[in-house]
């Protein structure tokens, strides 16, 4: 059971969106998908559910092409910016809507969620205001029950109540019914102990895909007086550099030795500044030499 | 939530459950949260719960009854006591002996400092 892309290539006049993005989604685990703005996140959830078409590659779920495809597309849902209601619908209405699309689609759930977050049911969905819009969106994707949910930032407009309470349901329904969660954001710091997969798109390409625990071993923070750093750093892979006075503090991939210079700081990296580092270290092997 | 710093989360929950076995908050015989419990609450995946937890059922300090849940084994206070105490020494005493170091803290210094901190706290 997995979603598997296979080469996935998408131009979009000048602009090459994707760029032979190959990936395998397992079943059971919840995948952090990260990116900076036109990294292609949403492309890349947009062609993994058939509302846009790759110019090359194939998605497949379970074995499956998706390509115009009901019941490999059956299996997935994407918690995303737009609707797909009539304008005029009230919510009580989309739930019984998508719960007869979506045969294992739980209402009682949807029906408890709503009240949870506050989301009144009888109102329009148009009539919403941009966290309730969310919301909504969010209470659909917790309770429709397709063995593979994407969410593409799932929390912009939510306030921090609701978000922490968005992550909590999350993660209740996940584990009381294993599915495949994909979770693609920019706020890196709130998912970075949810996310146990890691995939960090770049103009494109994949830059990294592992599971988080794997990646955050496998990186460290080095700081002290900056002559110090520098003779420490010398035969390392240095992901990013910052000095502040005589005092810098050097992100590097590798695993740290056990006995370290006196005078020189170890520490681990988040998640996020992980991403961060990751950045610069790309952008400084893009400038021109 | 208390999870940053230096240490993997799974590390962390263990010894927050350890904190709470010795603080007797979770006393010997008791039923434990669930592992969708701590994940939810804390905001964690629950593999990463599981193996937090895992840590403690297999030193003997948690076990498990089938279809009900986790407990807390008789005897996991005095057992986390002893294993604490070399801890204690291989986690703290020797980063504090290596940071006075640092500070150019000679054994005399560190001694009286050690001395004026064990009267200070009540």
């Amino acid at each position: 059971m997995s979603i598997e892309l296979q080469s996935i290539s998408k131009r979009f006049g000048s602009t090459q969106a994707l760029d032979q993005v190959s990936l395998t989604l397992e079943e059971g685990h919840i995948y952090g998908l990260l990116g900076n703005n036109g990294a292609g996140k949403t492309t890349l959830l947009s062609i993994l559910t058939d509302r846009l078409r790759p110019d090359f590659g194939q998605v497949l779920v379970d074995g499956q092409p998706v390509k115009n495809n009901d019941e490999a597309l059956g299996k997935l849902f994407l918690v995303g910016e737009q609707n797909f209601f009539p304008e005029d619908m009230k919510v009580k209405r989309a739930f019984e809507t998508a719960a007869s699309f979506y045969p294992d689609f739980d209402l009682e759930q949807a029906h408890k969620l709503a009240k949870e977050f506050g989301l009144p049911l009888k109102k329009k969905i148009t009539s919403l205001s941009t966290g309730y819009a969310s919301i909504f969106r969010l209470v659909l994707g917790l309770s429709v029950n397709t063995p593979y949910i994407l969410f593409d930032e799932p929390v912009l407009g939510l306030d921090a109540q609701h978000r922490d309470l968005f992550y909590r349901l999350l993660i209740e329904k996940y584990s009381q019914e294993p599915c495949t969660v994909i979770i693609s954001t920019h706020l890196i710091s709130e998912v970075e102990n949810i996310v146990d997969h890691t995939i960090i798109l770049r103009d494109g390409r994949i830059l990294r895909d592992a599971p988080t625990e794997e990646l955050m071993e496998n990186t460290y923070a080095v700081s002290g007086p900056a002559g110090m750093v520098d003779r420490y750093t010398e035969d390392k892979t240095i992901l990013s550099s910052h000095s502040l006075g005589g005092l810098k503090t050097v992100s590097i991939q590798g695993q740290p030795e056990s006995d370290l210079p006196l005078g020189l700081e170890v520490s681990r990296m988040s998640l996020q500044d992980y991403f961060i580092s990751l950045q610069e270290a790309a952008e400084r092997e893009e400038e021109p030499a | 939530m208390p999870f940053q710093g230096e240490k993997p989360i799974f590390l962390q929950l263990a010894e927050q459950l350890e904190e709470a076995i010795l603080s007797g908050a979770y006393p010997e015989g008791s039923q434990v949260p669930s592992i969708t419990e701590y994940a939810a609450t804390y905001k964690i995946n629950p593999a990463t719960a599981n193996k937090g937890i895992n840590l403690l059922v297999s030193a003997g300090l948690l076990y498990k009854k089938r279809g009900i849940g986790m407990f807390v084994a008789e005897g996991a206070r005095a057992k986390l006591r002893q294993q604490r105490s070399e801890a204690f020494y291989q986690d703290y005493v020797k980063k504090l002996v290596r940071e006075a170091q640092n500070l150019g803290l000679d054994l005399d210094q560190l001694t009286e400092l050690i001395q004026r901190g064990y009267y200070d706290v009540h």
